[in-house]
């Protein structure tokens, strides 16, 4: 896309930049030349302010006239080898994009070669091989660790990589899948399907029944049947559902937050959780690395 | 209270009075919020977990009351006393004068309240909400007609090159606020910027960037104009030079914001325009510095013994060396080093404590013996010890933070072998804890050296009383 909206403006820019420039040096030249002359006889201009303020005809200092000229002279040679005269490119044809495309180009190049042997093994071998282990943690640290943790153990609403319970799977493929493209965990507002508040809170002590943690046995009896509206997606023992991203309710494992209240708020306000997608900046074999170190950080004796 | 026939024959200081006292007042506020934040960087726990003395909102409050109270508050002084003098007149419009002394001081109350509160529009130095905005730019419409109607009723026929600096800095600042801040309105104390995107980022930082060159260059220079003249007793260097810089320079800081948003989606023409004229910039901002500085031939050994001119000589010394370092770091390939890290905070201090505070340092210590009717100022010890508590005070600020800033830079940017980052951005903030210490000690010391400053300046004015100055008649040959 054209940063200028019509043929006008980068006219207008190259015209008020050089006039600019040019403006600057002939200030300098005019005032260089122009020959100050001294009528009070004692090499000021003559004129006082305030009792004694004076100023004085001095030239203007050689070298710092030089050092005016120079930056004038080298910003004119910038004009011409880089963008900066409206739509004019520049003689090199530099862009900060291509400088960027050119430098990540040239170090996956520099980097295929140590990557080749990776690619070839199998991520159940790879999470053993130490190099891979290291390259595989500081691709983690450096991009995961912000959300995931620097130990890998999540915090609320962000999952623990190392706990086993894996919300979209965790295959090798799985994973691959998971940083490929990103993840979105989608969760409705429920409470319309479940029914009164009442019935929101009995569903609330039923979920927290499977995992056996600290539940109003009462209401867990009456919310049993509501619990049909969450089958759907949780299944009907709660166990959850990898394929739709479907978290397990019996595992004691709460990646919003544990208790009634925090059940109650999802139910009610439901929630979208995601996960970015890194293909665009990771090449399929640093996804493969890190796919094992993540893999690796659940099944350390690569079982 | 002065008679009638006294006041048109004496100028209006009591604003002055009203101005330099405040200064100083605020300058101590603002840089007691810079050592809190500092200290909050060294030790995190000082945030106090509540959300009014967080860092995020602190730290506006400090740019704030250190740029618009401190130097805000120098700035009218300085001017309104040297346009009077310089044009050997009465300032015009007494009471628009007062206004914009209390006007100014309802700008300052109103920022030390809501930006605590969270009101911001998040503009680096335009934080202020819409309110705020219009009596900003009121009281700066006043202030205009107050200095440019003493400059239309002058006594003497040419203008002097300060008040081409003030006038400059008048005019910029006005057009600079409104274009920048212009806003809809969604409520009280909320507002959507004018512009979108970009457009928005690039207004901005054209704003950003002539705040430093307008406000706190150009009125600064305006200061320096008079007061070291005045305190050397020598003439200005040369006349010449006076003008090529302050044409040269008004030019060109118009164009140099675009150098904030380097390696950003601000398209590359603008910002090679940005690098470009920042370079430029560079003879010009000197051209001030040597016109400063050799006004002092004939006249170095004074500084032996009269430290309110070290304070403007070393203020000059780090005028040239930041004004040499900004252009430098509007360098691309520079500039990708150094965006984002210390190293750009200490630069802005090198300017600020160094120029900025320094010069109106000293020509507030000039004018207040003045003002009261003193000889000189109640401790001329103080003031020598003053002048060392702060020229060490930024030695180390600005030198650590040049270090803990490059080096932030090259961790950011060490890859290891693998095409992995080496450091993790929190290894670097660690790397930083010992820096923001002398940092901190840095800005305690510049602090303390305010303190006494304002004991120092408090006392002058109670041991003297109110002065009123004669005009003296215009000179035949001026």
């Amino acid at each position: 896309m054209s940063d200028f909206t019509s043929n006008f403006w980068p006219l207008f820019i190259s015209a008020i930049t050089l006039l600019g420039i040019f403006g600057c040096a002939l200030l300098l030249w005019i005032t260089a030349k122009v020959k100050v002359v001294s009528t009070s006889g004692d090499n000021t201009s003559g004129h006082v302010w305030d009792g004694n303020l004076r100023e004085m005809n001095n030239p203007l200092p050689r070298w710092w006239v030089w050092l005016f000229v120079i930056t004038i002279v080298f910003s004119l040679f910038y004009l011409v080898a880089y963008p900066g005269l409206g739509s004019y490119k520049g003689k090199l044809g530099w862009t900060e994009v291509n400088q960027y495309e050119k430098e990540v180009a040239t170090a996956n190049k520099a980097l295929e070669p140590m990557y080749a042997k990776f690619t070839a093994m199998k991520v159940e071998d790879l999470a053993k091989n130490p190099d891979a282990k290291a390259i595989g943690e500081r691709l983690f640290m450096n991009n995961c660790s912000q959300c995931h943790g620097s130990d890998a153990r999540g915090s609320k609403g962000f999952p623990n990589l190392t706990d086993h319970d894996w919300i979209h799977g965790g295959s090798p493929e799985q994973i691959n899948e998971t940083i490929t493209n990103g993840r979105i965990g989608m969760m409705p507002p429920m409470a319309a399907m479940v029914g009164s508040a009442d019935d929101v809170k009995n569903v609330a002590n039923y979920v927290l029944s499977l995992s056996g943690s600290m539940h109003d046995s009462g209401r867990a009896g009456l919310g049993k049947a509501k619990f049909a509206a969450c089958a759907a997606c949780h299944g009907p023992e709660g166990k959850g559902n990898q394929e739709i991203g479907a978290p397990n309710l019996t595992d004691n494992i709460w990646l919003h937050g544990a208790g009634e209240a925090a059940i109650i708020k999802r139910i009610n306000e439901g929630k979208v959780n995601q996960m970015p997608t890194w293909k665009d900046k990771f090449t399929p074999a640093q996804i493969h690395v890190l796919t094992a170190y993540v893999w690796g950080l659940s099944n350390e004796s690569g079982k | 209270m002065q008679s009638l026939n006294t006041q048109s024959s004496t100028y209006n200081d009591t604003v002055v009075r009203q101005f330099s006292i405040m200064a100083v007042v605020w300058g101590v506020v603002g840089m007691l919020v810079g050592v809190i934040i500092a200290a909050q960087l060294v030790w995190p726990e000082l945030n106090l977990g509540l959300p009014w003395t967080s860092f995020g909102r602190l730290r506006p409050l400090h740019t704030n009351a250190v740029i618009f109270a401190f130097g805000g508050c120098t700035l009218f002084a300085t001017s309104y006393y040297v346009v009077q003098r310089t044009c050997q007149v009465r300032l015009f419009g007494g009471k628009l004068a007062a206004f914009t002394f209390w006007g100014w001081q309802l700008v300052i109350l109103a920022a030390a309240v809501s930006l605590p509160l969270g009101y911001t529009q998040g503009k680096e130095y335009a934080e202020l909400e819409w309110p705020i905005d219009i009596l900003i730019a009121v009281v700066w419409v006043a202030y205009a007609i107050v200095f440019f109607g003493t400059i239309g009723r002058r006594k003497v026929k040419h203008i002097y090159v300060a008040n081409w600096f003030f006038g400059a800095f008048i005019l910029a600042v006005a057009l600079l606020h409104i274009v920048n801040s212009a806003a809809s309105p969604a409520s009280f104390m909320k507002s959507y910027s004018a512009y979108a995107g970009v457009q928005d980022a690039m207004v901005q930082w054209w704003y950003g960037h002539n705040a430093v060159g307008f406000f706190l260059t150009a009125g600064f220079l305006g200061i320096m104009y008079y007061f070291v003249p005045k305190q050397a007793e020598r003439p200005v260097y040369s006349y010449s030079l006076s003008i090529v810089h302050f044409w040269a320079l008004i030019f060109t800081y118009m164009w140099a914001g675009p150098h904030h948003l380097h390696y950003t989606a601000l398209p590359d023409w603008t910002q090679s325009l940005g690098m470009i004229f920042s370079l430029i910039l560079l003879a010009p901002s000197w051209g001030g510095m040597i016109n400063g500085m050799m006004t002092m031939s004939g006249a170095w050994h004074k500084l032996r013994t009269d430290p309110i001119l070290r304070f403007m000589i070393v203020s000059l010394s780090f005028y040239g060396m930041s004004t040499f370092e900004g252009p430098m770091m509007a360098i691309k390939t520079v500039n990708s080093l150094s965006h984002y890290t210390d190293w750009t905070i200490g630069h802005v201090h090198s300017g600020a404590l160094g120029w900025v505070g320094l010069v109106s340092m000293g020509s507030i210590y000039f004018m207040v013996p003045k003002l009261f009717g003193q000889k000189q100022m109640h401790s001329m010890k103080a003031i020598e010890l003053h002048f060392w508590l702060a020229t060490i005070g930024i030695v180390l600020y600005i030198s650590s933070l040049w270090i803990s800033g490059v080096m932030e830079g090259l961790m950011w940017r060490a890859i290891n072998a693998d095409g992995t980052l080496t450091y993790t951005f929190v290894e670097s903030v660690k790397a930083k804890h010992p820096y923001y210490i002398i940092r901190l000690l840095g800005g305690t010391l510049y602090l303390s050296g305010m303190l006494i400053m304002l004991w120092n300046v408090l006392k002058t004015a109670s041991n003297g009383k109110s002065a009123f100055t004669t005009i003296p008649t215009v000179a035949a040959h001026a």
